[in-house]
């Protein structure tokens, strides 16, 4: 396989695989990572920085947990409990999701189209950069004299603007730098999908995962300027005298709201639709058989992000809107239930009459398929509006968006890894490892989450730092489910590091089922590929029967 | 196999822990694990759209999960060597997004007609205006002028553990909302600090409280009864402990308890004004008035929670001239959480401002009288309150 594909300006470029070493020579090490502009370079670092923030966060949810393990003032005080709920919700959404998704798209997506980088490859090392710091602004907040954020991942005002601690202004600082590095990242996705696919990739030929990228990235582009716009009102607020949202100076709490979610609805399918993509990727290689309806798949894509740009306010039902809004926000919202449906429908009948196999990046991709399907099912409950004056800010609601990001973003990255890294390394992982991570995962995130169900329908707000006796059976048995959750991601840590180090031999093709430009390519992938555009002929064309 | 056993093992742990963790819970009568259907006609059409909505989810839940399972099983590679090659059908693909769209609609339209009555809040019988504070409620019934703040009275020591933890832990409070039953309330919701939300699950009703704004909401409660709930909206650090209690009773009761609330009330103004309290008296009712009003920010001991809330032990006011701490607990400090008091009567001012400057190791040893606090409510322009 490799010598028909490894073409000769790759072999010319060998003497760039050989990279100093930490041990060796440390300050060439550092600066090979510093200044890097190879997309697998900053591919990787984005990978490693959302695996940290990974256990960061997930050290805040243990906390979260213990605290409400049982009724009664516990391990933290309300107002660190606050802190937690605050950062646990950032680091975990632009910590972790968004810079693997975008990890996973500069190491893929030039590899997928054949392109031999990034289109802006300076950008890229710049926007990967930004992050460290930012995180270092966020996480500094917690060693502050005052306390650290404490408003939840929301920052409603006038809790974060009037009754915001100081350090508030630091996140303010720090949610800008992940803006302008998300928005950097966007562009130059855009700009390498647009320009530098490969002679005969044509629209309809992208793998899924990339035409997903490409739609997260314009999402990115129109929404991250509207945070950003938000978080600088409630700079000026805080300190240059305005009253956006001050109702004594004129101003409107809830015009807070409606920036914030016309960023955040959209902003959880920028979390998902790479999933999504990859998911696309991994069920038809372990199905042996093509995605059913890929370009059906294309349009649902399409039309979910469209129609996630006017949702936003099912996240206020109970904020007093008139009722046309509410009907109007209701119906659309319902309406994310069709093509979001198309969807699941497509993957269901992409493994009809395949020939599966459970390898684990199939495993965790099923996880994803079950439990992001039971996150959609509660979805279709919330959007009710009627039913959503019970169910908003309690518990069914925290249930519901951590079966989507959950066994949705975080298992789809999983999937992707797992996917991906045999690839990546040149290494098989440890099958027997990953299959122990995945089914530890989804035993104990059910046991996690499910319960949080029945909390939020029989009355337990969330946000509360302790609760009414009557929740505390089912608060217990969650928090037992999150620490064995939370202790068998260390798995996942020493699969990897195990696959990197000391994994035996992956080959170029280690699934049999797998088709795209990547496979094509050696594992590990040379530090430049595609340098001459691959052959057509290797693009598969989806429109001719499957061979 | 090594695999199965481990998971096994862990499974059983697990059970045993569990097993422990029920028994613990068992003490627990009134546990409920879904949505209330609740004492008013709207809290019950939520309960049965809740309950349409969930079993739809479920019928559709079988349908889909049920092909998948079936492939999974019937086509993994062991006894489906040879994949089919089909991938796509266009027919296939629009009607599985009509069906659903077709459900949607089914679901809407009972949706919608329970959304145009919540939002129908005409011809109320009375009408109750509820501000959210940090962290505590205040209920005002603007026809029968009476009006009171609604506090957690759960004690420290079971929130510390220190002490078993009553039936109703977290869900108690001093003064609870009294609302007859039969009759249409109107809701009148609104803040005055940051934003909370009014949630009383078995009415139905979820109505965020937001400064500056005031929101409708209302409910005929069929079952005299205790119903309890809680803020619903993250608004600091006493979030979880700001409770709700409304008590429902029979026309006739609460027509009792408007006459038993408004008569105090004018005994109070006619009886009370030149009195001259002793300190005791003082101490007495203002540590009862700060517990209630005071301590969630402040704190019992007196010692704030910093940045926002300051301490009152040796803060530079309380240990100030008297007159200066009056003034600022009844023009609150503008652009703080520090709340305007005006609406307190003179001794309560003058008993908490008293208890204030001899406790928490603050040592003024002067007396405030309810006489001091008209003299300079007067002077701040301030309308008279006994």
């Amino acid at each position: 396989m490799t010598d028909t594909t490894l073409n000769h300006d790759i072999n010319h470029d060998a003497h760039h695989d050989e990279h100093p070493r930490l041990l060796k020579n440390p300050l060439k090490w550092a600066a090979r990572w510093v200044f890097t502009t190879n997309h697998k370079d900053i591919g990787t670092l984005y990978l490693w920085l959302a695996l940290i923030m990974f256990f960061v966060g997930g050290a805040m949810a243990m906390i979260i947990r213990a605290e409400l393990f049982q009724p009664g003032a516990r391990i933290v005080d309300p107002e660190l409990f606050n802190q937690m709920t605050t950062l646990h919700g950032l680091i975990m959404v632009f910590g972790v999701v968004m810079p693997a998704m975008t990890g996973l798209a500069n190491w893929q997506i030039p590899m997928m189209i054949g392109a031999p980088d990034m289109a802006l490859p300076r950008l890229n090392n710049w926007s990967f950069w930004i992050l460290p710091f930012a995180f270092a602004i966020l996480i500094s907040t917690l060693f502050m004299s005052g306390p650290a954020p404490d408003f939840g991942w929301t920052f409603y005002a006038p809790l974060s603007t009037v009754y915001g601690p100081p350090s508030t202004d630091f996140m303010v600082v720090s949610i800008h730098l992940l803006g302008l590095s998300s928005i950097l990242g966007a562009i130059n996705i855009i700009a390498t999908i647009i320009n530098l696919r490969a002679p005969g990739m044509t629209w309809m030929r992208m793998p899924m995962f990339v035409w997903t990228w490409l739609i997260t990235a314009f999402l990115l582009l129109a929404v991250m300027p509207v945070l950003a716009g938000c978080v600088t009102m409630v700079l000026a607020d805080r300190h240059f005298g305005t009253s956006f949202f001050n109702p004594a100076g004129g101003g409107d709490p809830i015009l807070f709201q409606h920036l914030f979610w016309f960023f955040g609805h959209p902003e959880v399918y920028i979390l998902i639709l790479p999933a999504f993509g990859v998911v696309s990727e991994v069920i038809p290689t372990f199905s042996r058989k093509r995605l059913f309806g890929y370009h059906f798949m294309v349009y649902a894509t399409v039309a979910i992000a469209a129609v996630s740009f006017i949702v936003w306010a099912h996240h206020m039902f109970t904020t007093g809107m008139p009722i046309a809004g509410e009907l109007f926000f209701m119906y659309l919202t319902m309406l994310v239930a069709v093509p979001t449906g198309v969807k699941v429908f497509n993957w269901v009948t992409t493994m009809f009459r395949g020939s599966i196999t459970f390898e684990t990046p199939m495993l965790f991709a099923l996880g994803f398929l079950v439990m992001f399907t039971i996150g959609g099912f509660s979805g279709v409950m919330l959007s009710l509006a009627p039913a959503d004056y019970q169910y908003q800010d309690t518990y069914f609601v925290v249930a519901h968006f951590h079966y989507v990001l959950v066994p949705g973003s975080i298992f789809g990255i999983m999937a992707a890894v797992y996917y991906w890294l045999p690839k990546w390394t040149g290494h098989m992982y440890n099958e027997t490892l990953g299959k122990l991570h995945f089914w530890l995962s989804a035993i104990f995130l059910n046991v996690t989450f499910f319960p949080m169900h029945f909390l939020g329908l029989a009355g337990m707000p969330r946000r509360i730092p302790d609760y009414a006796l009557q929740f505390a059976d089912f608060n217990q048995i969650a928090s037992i489910g999150a620490f064995i959750f939370g202790l068998s991601q260390i798995i996942f840590l020493v699969v990897i590091v195990r696959c990197i180090l000391k994994g035996k031999p992956a080959g170029d093709k280690p699934w049999d089922g797998a088709e795209g430009l990547e496979w094509d390519l050696p594992s590990p992938p040379p530090y430049h590929t595609w340098m001459t555009p691959p052959s057509p002929a290797l693009i598969i064309d989806r429109e001719a029967e499957a061979g | 196999m090594k695999v199965l056993k481990t998971i096994s093992k862990l499974l059983l742990s697990i059970a045993v822990m569990l097993i422990s963790a029920s028994a613990w819970a068992s003490e627990i009568k009134d546990a409920r694990y879904n949505m209330p259907s609740g004492v008013t006609s709207v809290s019950r059409e939520v309960y049965g759209l809740h309950m349409a909505a969930f079993w739809i989810c479920v019928a559709i839940g079988v349908v889909v999960f049920g092909v998948m399972f079936y492939s999974l099983i019937m086509h993994r590679r062991s006894r489906h060597p040879e994949p089919a090659k089909f991938h796509q059908h266009v027919w296939l693909e629009i009607t599985w997004a009509v069906i659903p769209l077709i459900i949607l609609i089914v679901i809407a339209i009972p949706a919608t007609m329970v959304l145009f009555k919540m939002d129908d809040t005409r011809n109320s019988d009375i009408v109750i205006k509820v501000t959210g504070y940090q962290w505590k409620w205040r209920y005002e019934y603007l026809n029968q002028g009476i009006s009171f703040f609604s506090n957690l009275s759960t004690p420290m020591s079971q929130r510390m553990n220190l002490e078993p933890k009553g039936p109703h832990y977290l869900q108690e409070v001093d003064n609870p909302l009294v609302v007859p039953v039969g009759e249409k309330i109107r809701f009148l919701v609104t803040a005055n600090d940051v934003i909370h939300s009014w949630w009383v699950p078995d009415f139905g009703i979820k109505q965020d409280a937001i400064p500056g704004f005031i929101h409708e909401a209302w409910a005929v409660v069929d079952k005299p009864g205790v119903y309890r709930g809680q803020c619903a909206e993250l608004c600091g650090a006493g979030h979880g402990f700001m409770p709700i209690v409304v008590v429902a009773v029979s026309k006739e009761d609460f027509a009792k308890w408007v006459t038993k609330m408004t008569q105090g009330k004018v005994n109070a103004a006619t009886m009370l004004p030149n009195k001259a309290w002793t300190k005791s008296e003082l101490m007495q009712k203002g540590r009862q008035i700060y517990k209630e009003n005071c301590a969630a920010c402040h704190q019992t001991e007196g010692n704030g929670l910093k940045p926002l809330y300051p301490a009152l032990a040796q803060d530079h006011v309380v240990l100030g001239p008297a007159a200066d701490e009056i003034k600022l607990v009844l023009t609150g400090r503008p652009g703080t959480p520090m709340q305007d008091f005006s609406n307190f009567t003179d001794e309560e001012i003058a008993s908490v401002v008293t208890y204030t400057r001899s406790s928490f190791g603050n040592n003024a040893h002067d007396i405030v009288q309810p006489a001091d606090v008209a003299q300079i409510r007067k002077s701040l322009g301030l309308p008279e309150h006994t």
